[in-house]
C-alpha cells in the first residue's frame, strides 16, 4: 500500500505545482486550440465532408497536446536535481512512475475536457453517437497513451535532447492505440450501427493498455535505476 | 596499481584467446554464406518456375521475403539479448543486441525498397497501405528509435540499460501493431502460405517453395556471419577504448 | 554503522573508486577530504544509493545496500550540491512533501520546527525561487533531516555560505550528532572540518590514503596532513 500512498503524494505534488504555475496546462490547451484552428484552414469547416475527419482531429489534438505535457513531466524534475531527491527517498521506482502517470493522466483529461467540446463547437459538429461510449474510448485511449508515454518520457529524460527523442520513441510504439481509438471514435460518432466493430476495437485498446501498463511497471526499475 | 596490471593482463590474454578461435568461425561462416548465396541464386533464377503474370520481376520476391525473415529474426535476437542483458548485465549481451538491431534495420530498408518494386509489377502501384507493409514501416521506425537511444551521451551501461528496455517494449509491440493494422484493413497482400480469412491464398509452386527455402537458409547464414563480424568489431572498439584509458592512466601516474 | 568493503566504481573504462575499505561507527562525524576528481562525491552517491557500485559491498546497520535499499533509504539523509527543492514551492510545502514521502508523523509541525531551527520562520510561505544561496542551503539541510536520519551524507555543505549561515549549519549538524547521528561530510573547508568532525579521511585517486582522528580542533594539523598526502609525495 505504501506504493500507492507515495504515488498519490507525488501526483498531488505535481498537480498542486501545476495549479500554482499553470504553465503546462495553459500551454497544452492553447496548443490544442491552435491545432483546431490550423485544421479549420486545412479542412473547410463549412464543407460537409469535413465531418469525416473529426475523429482523426480529436486524436491528433490529444497526441500533440499530450506530448507537450509528457515532455515536461520528467524534465521538470531536473531543476535542482529533485529527481535525485525522489530516488534517495524510500519508495519503489514503480511509485514514481505511478505518481507521474496519475498527474499526467489527470492533466490530459482536463485538456480533453476543454478542447473536445471546443472542437465540436467550432466545427459545428452535431453529436449523434453514444456519449458514454465516446467517453469510454477517449478514457481508454488516453490511458494507454499516457501510460506508455510516461514510461518513455522517463527513458528519454536521460538524453539531453529528450524533447526530440520522445516523439520518435512514442509514436511508433503507440500505433496500435491510435489506430484502434480513431476507428472506434469514427464508428461511435458517425455510424452507430457498426457498434460491434467499435467494441472490438475498444477491446483491442484495453488489451494494449493492460499489457503495456504491466510491462511498464515491471521495467520502470531499469529505467530509473542510477 | 597492481590490480590494474592484472586487469590489463586479463584483457590481453582474453584477446589472444579469442584471436586464435575467431578467424576460423568467421571464415567458415563467410564461406558458407557465399556458397549458399550462389546456390540460392541458381535456385531462384534457373530452378524455380517463372511466375505467369509478373514474369521475371517476381524473382525479387525471394529476396524480399528472405530479407523480411532476416529482419524479424534480427529483432527477435535483439529482444532476447536485451532480456539477457537486463538479467546478467554482461556487456557482451548488449553488444549482440545492438549489432543485431543494426543488421535488422539494414534489412528492413531492403524490404522496404524491394517491396515497392514488387508491388509495382504485382499491383501496379508503388506503395499500398497494407498490414504487412505498414508493420514493416513501423518496425523500421521503432528500431531507428532504438539506435537513437544508443547514440545518447553517457556511460555505456546507462545506454545499454535504456536501449534494452526499449528493445523489449519495441518487440512486444510488433505483434500488436500487426494485428491492429491487419484488422484495420486487409486488401491487397496475397496470402501465400495457407488460407487467409478473407481471401484465398494464391498458392505457391513446389519449385518456388524450394527456391524460397534455400534463399531463407542462405540469408540466415549471412545473418550469422554479419552478426559475428559486427560483434567482433564492437569488441575491438571496446578493447581499443580500454587500452587508451590504460595508457592515459599510465601517463598520469 | 557503515561498513564499506572493497568498493569500486567504474564508469566506462575509468576507475573512479578503486577498492575503498572503511568502517564508520555510530555517532562519528567524518570529514572526507581530497582534491577534485578524487571520487569523494561518487563515494557519497554510492552510499546514498544513487550510484550502483561496480564491485564491493556496503553494509549499513548490518543491511546490505543492494538488497534492502528501501530500508536503508529510510535512515539516510542526503544533501548534494543541488538543493533538491522545488522552486515554486515554499519551504513548508517542500518539507511537508518530502516528509510525507518518508512517512514522517505529524509532518507539518516538524517542518515548521525545522524551518525555525534554521532561522527562516519569516519566509515559511515564500516560494524558494526567491531565496538566496545561503537561505536555500539552510532549507536544503532541513529537507535532508526531515525524517531524523541516522546517517547524514553531506556534499560540501559549507560552499557559498556566509558566517551566520555556517554557524547555523554547524549547530544543526552538532545537534544531530548529539542525537547519535553518523555524519559523512565531503568538504574542501579545513576550518569547518577541523571544527565539527572527529575523524578525517583523505581520498586521492579513488583510494583512501589517510585516515586519522582529531581531538584538538587544530586546523593547521589537518592541512599539514592533507598537503603531505595530496601535494607532497606524488
Amino acid at each position: 500500500m505504501n506504493l500507492f500512498r507515495t504515488a498519490l503524494f507525488l501526483a498531488k505534488k505535481d498537480l498542486y505545482s501545476e495549479l500554482k504555475t499553470k504553465q503546462i496546462l495553459t500551454t497544452q490547451i492553447i496548443f490544442a486550440g491552435l491545432v483546431i484552428v490550423v485544421f479549420s484552414f486545412a479542412f473547410d469547416p463549412a464543407n460537409n465532408t469535413t465531418k469525416a475527419v473529426i475523429p482523426g482531429v480529436i486524436w491528433v489534438i490529444i497526441v500533440f497536446a499530450g506530448i507537450l505535457g509528457l515532455n515536461r513531466s520528467f524534465i521538470s524534475e531536473q531543476r535542482n536535481d529533485t529527481m535525485q531527491g525522489l530516488l534517495v527517498a524510500p519508495m519503489e521506482s514503480a511509485s514514481i512512475y505511478l505518481g507521474k502517470f496519475l498527474a499526467n493522466f489527470t492533466m490530459m483529461l482536463i485538456v480533453e475536457l476543454v478542447s473536445i467540446p471546443f472542437l465540436f463547437l467550432l466545427f459545428d459538429f452535431k453529436f449523434l453517437g453514444s456519449l458514454p461510449y465516446f467517453i469510454l474510448v477517449v478514457f481508454l485511449g488516453s490511458f494507454g497513451f499516457i501510460a506508455i508515454g510516461t514510461f518513455l518520457a522517463a527513458l528519454a529524460a536521460n538524453s539531453k535532447s529528450s524533447e526530440m527523442l520522445l516523439p520518435l520513441l512514442l509514436f511508433p510504439i503507440t500505433t496500435p492505440i491510435l489506430i484502434g481509438v480513431v476507428q472506434a471514435t469514427r464508428i461511435i460518432l458517425t455510424n452507430m450501427e457498426k457498434l460491434a466493430s467499435a467494441i472490438a476495437w475498444i477491446q483491442l485498446v484495453t488489451a494494449y493498455d493492460v499489457i503495456f501498463f504491466v510491462v511498464c511497471f515491471l521495467l520502470i526499475d531499469y529505467v530509473l535505476e542510477v | 596499481m597492481s590490480m590494474n596490471l592484472e586487469r590489463g593482463k586479463a584483457v590481453l590474454s582474453g584477446a589472444q584467446l579469442t584471436d586464435t578461435k575467431k578467424p576460423n568461425l568467421s571464415k567458415i561462416l563467410f564461406g558458407a554464406a557465399v556458397i549458399t548465396m550462389l546456390v540460392s541464386l541458381y535456385f531462384i533464377f534457373i530452378f524455380a518456375a517463372e511466375e505467369k503474370t509478373m514474369g521475371a520481376a517476381q524473382k525479387i520476391f525471394y529476396f524480399h521475403v528472405s530479407s523480411a525473415w532476416l529482419a524479424f529474426m534480427a529483432f527477435f535476437v535483439t529482444f532476447v539479448f536485451s532480456i539477457l542483458f537486463l538479467i546478467k548485465r554482461k556487456r557482451i549481451f548488449d553488444t549482440y543486441a545492438y549489432v543485431s538491431a543494426e543488421i535488422g534495420v539494414v534489412f528492413t530498408i531492403i524490404v522496404l525498397t524491394t517491396g515497392p518494386i514488387w508491388a509495382k509489377s504485382a499491383w501496379n502501384t508503388w506503395w499500398v497501405w497494407e498490414p504487412r507493409l505498414i508493420t514493416t514501416l513501423i518496425l523500421f521506425f521503432i528500431y531507428i528509435a532504438y539506435i537513437m537511444i544508443r547514440q545518447m551521451d553517457g556511460v555505456w551501461d546507462k545506454k545499454a540499460r535504456l536501449a534494452s528496455v526499449f528493445g523489449i517494449i519495441g518487440f512486444a509491440d510488433v505483434p500488436i501493431v500487426f494485428f491492429a493494422i491487419r484488422w484495420w484493413q486487409t486488401k491487397f497482400h496475397p496470402i501465400v502460405f495457407g488460407e487467409g480469412p478473407s481471401q484465398k491464398g494464391g498458392g505457391i509452386e513446389d519449385t518456388m517453395l524450394v527456391a524460397l527455402l534455400v534463399t531463407i537458409t542462405a540469408f540466415t547464414i549471412l545473418y550469422s556471419y554479419l552478426l559475428h563480424k559486427g560483434v567482433s568489431f564492437e569488441k575491438m572498439k571496446i578493447m581499443v577504448e580500454r587500452y587508451k584509458e590504460k595508457l592515459r592512466e599510465d601517463l598520469e601516474n | 554503522m557503515i561498513e564499506i568493503k572493497k568498493l569500486s566504481k567504474q564508469a566506462d573504462n575509468k576507475f573512479i573508486l578503486r577498492g575503498i575499505d572503511l568502517r564508520v561507527n555510530k555517532g562519528e562525524t567524518v570529514a572526507v577530504l581530497g582534491p577534485n576528481g578524487a571520487g569523494k562525491s561518487t563515494l557519497l552517491k554510492v552510499l546514498a544509493t544513487l550510484i550502483k557500485p561496480t564491485a564491493g559491498h556496503v553494509l549499513m546497520n548490518g543491511l546490505d545496500l543492494r538488497k534492502n535499499h528501501i530500508e536503508i533509504k529510510k535512515v539516510i539523509g542526503y544533501l548534494p550540491h543541488s538543493s533538491l527543492l522545488y522552486d515554486h514551492y515554499s519551504p513548508l510545502e517542500n518539507l511537508v512533501f518530502f516528509g510525507n514521502i518518508y512517512g514522517v508523523n505529524n509532518v507539518e509541525q516538524r517542518a515548521v520546527n525545522l524551518v525555525k531551527e534554521v532561522g527562516l520562520s519569516f519566509f515559511l510561505n515564500e516560494p524558494v525561487k526567491n531565496f538566496s544561496r545561503g537561505m536555500i542551503q539552510r532549507i536544503a539541510i532541513a529537507r535532508a533531516i526531515i525524517h531524523e536520519p541516522e546517517v547524514l551524507l553531506l556534499d560540501e555543505p559549507h560552499t557559498g555560505l556566509d558566517q551566520g549561515a555556517i554557524s547555523i549549519l554547524n549547530n544543526v549538524i552538532l545537534s544531530m550528532k548529539e542525537k547519535g547521528t553518523t555524519t559523512l561530510m565531503v568538504t574542501h573547508d579545513f576550518k569547518q572540518a577541523a571544527e565539527i568532525c572527529d575523524r578525517i579521511i583523505i581520498v586521492k585517486n579513488g583510494k583512501i590514503v589517510d585516515d586519522f582522528r582529531i581531538e584538538t580542533r587544530n586546523q593547521g594539523f589537518v592541512s599539514e596532513k592533507y598537503e603531505l598526502q595530496v601535494e607532497g609525495v606524488s
